[in-house]
């Protein structure tokens, strides 16, 4: 049994409504450093799978490779 | 003339398509999810609503119903198929239509009257004249469809761009006039061969007089127009 986390974040180029609102919302408070602000999935799966499988499942479920990317991380340990 | 109407669970729009199409003297089924023949329709409807809860992306879930193997197998053989606001999420995330629904840049649902103009397109399920202004509701939270450019290009070329958020006199704002952040203000799409085809606002609460319009009657009598003539 393995271990994976899998970050999914828009791509390059596509707007992300709740970023921006974020970003805005954190320059209203006074946060004026903020320069980009961008919202994605996080998501954590124990399963007898290996990477490339995990990978399989992104492309076909977890995420739209129309406007998303992922990155796969491989927990180790406990 | 006989609609397939799809149900996938969550879906809440499929007694209005059924009622539109009964109202023009068609007749119209529903479908299950699970079903997996599609014998006996000539065209099918993927109502909105927010099928699987919308969850993972909306229609990410309904996109593997064992029904839509069936949907896609219908479409490629040059059967015509339409999506409504949900019906229009899981086409383009099943990869039948271009490109993709986004959260609305404003971060609100949106439920409102919008004025669309009819773009010239290959659509089978629109010959209304291009430039026509058509007055049609949306209602959805995730409505604001995005593309790269190259893809843009593409469906210009195409003719693949069927409706596009307008204002009441047909122009488009210079800001943009779609409601939902919607790249080039774009309502409605089709694909390639114009049988598939996906919008955001929903047409069959403007057929029968009774609930505010009939600018949506087109979209059904439309099809019937097409498939007459294949039928020749």
């Amino acid at each position: 049994m393995a271990r994976y986390e899998i970050y999914v974040t828009y791509k390059q180029g596509i707007f992300d409504p709740p970023g921006a609102t974020a970003e805005r919302a954190l320059k209203n408070l006074g946060y004026e450093g903020v320069e980009e602000v961008k919202i994605g999935k996080f998501i954590r799966m124990s399963a007898d799978a290996t990477e490339a499988s995990v990978a399989e499942m992104c492309d076909k479920l977890l995420a739209n490779p129309v406007i998303e990317d992922y990155r796969i991380e491989i927990v180790e340990g406990d | 003339m006989r609609f397939g109407v799809v149900i996938f669970p969550g879906s809440n729009c499929e007694q209005d398509v059924v009622h539109a199409a009964h109202h023009l003297g068609f007749e119209a089924e529903y479908v299950f999810h699970r079903e997996t023949d599609l014998a006996g329709f000539d065209a099918l409807v993927l109502p909105g609503g927010f099928s699987y809860g919308d969850y993972i992306r909306c229609g990410a879930v309904a996109r593997f119903s064992p029904v839509m193997s069936e949907v896609i197998r219908f479409a490629e053989a040059g059967g015509p198929v339409m999506g409504i606001c949900n019906g229009f999420q899981i086409l383009a995330e099943a990869h039948m239509l271009p490109g993709a629904l986004l959260r609305n840049d404003t971060l609100k649902f949106i439920c409102r009257d919008t004025t669309l103009r009819v773009e010239k397109s290959t659509c089978q399920w629109l010959d209304t004249a291009p430039g026509t202004v058509l007055h049609i509701p949306i209602n959805h939270n995730e409505g604001n469809f995005i593309c790269d450019h190259v893809t843009l290009s593409r469906m210009e070329d195409n003719d693949q761009i069927v409706l596009r958020y307008c204002e009441p006199d047909g122009s488009r704002a210079e800001g943009g006039s779609a409601p939902n952040g919607a790249l080039e203000d774009i309502a409605g799409v089709c694909n390639e061969r114009g049988n598939v085809f996906g919008l955001m606002p929903h047409p069959e609460r403007v057929v029968d007089p009774a609930t505010g319009g009939t600018d949506g009657q087109a979209f059904f009598t439309s099809i019937v127009g097409t498939l007459a003539k294949v039928a020749g």
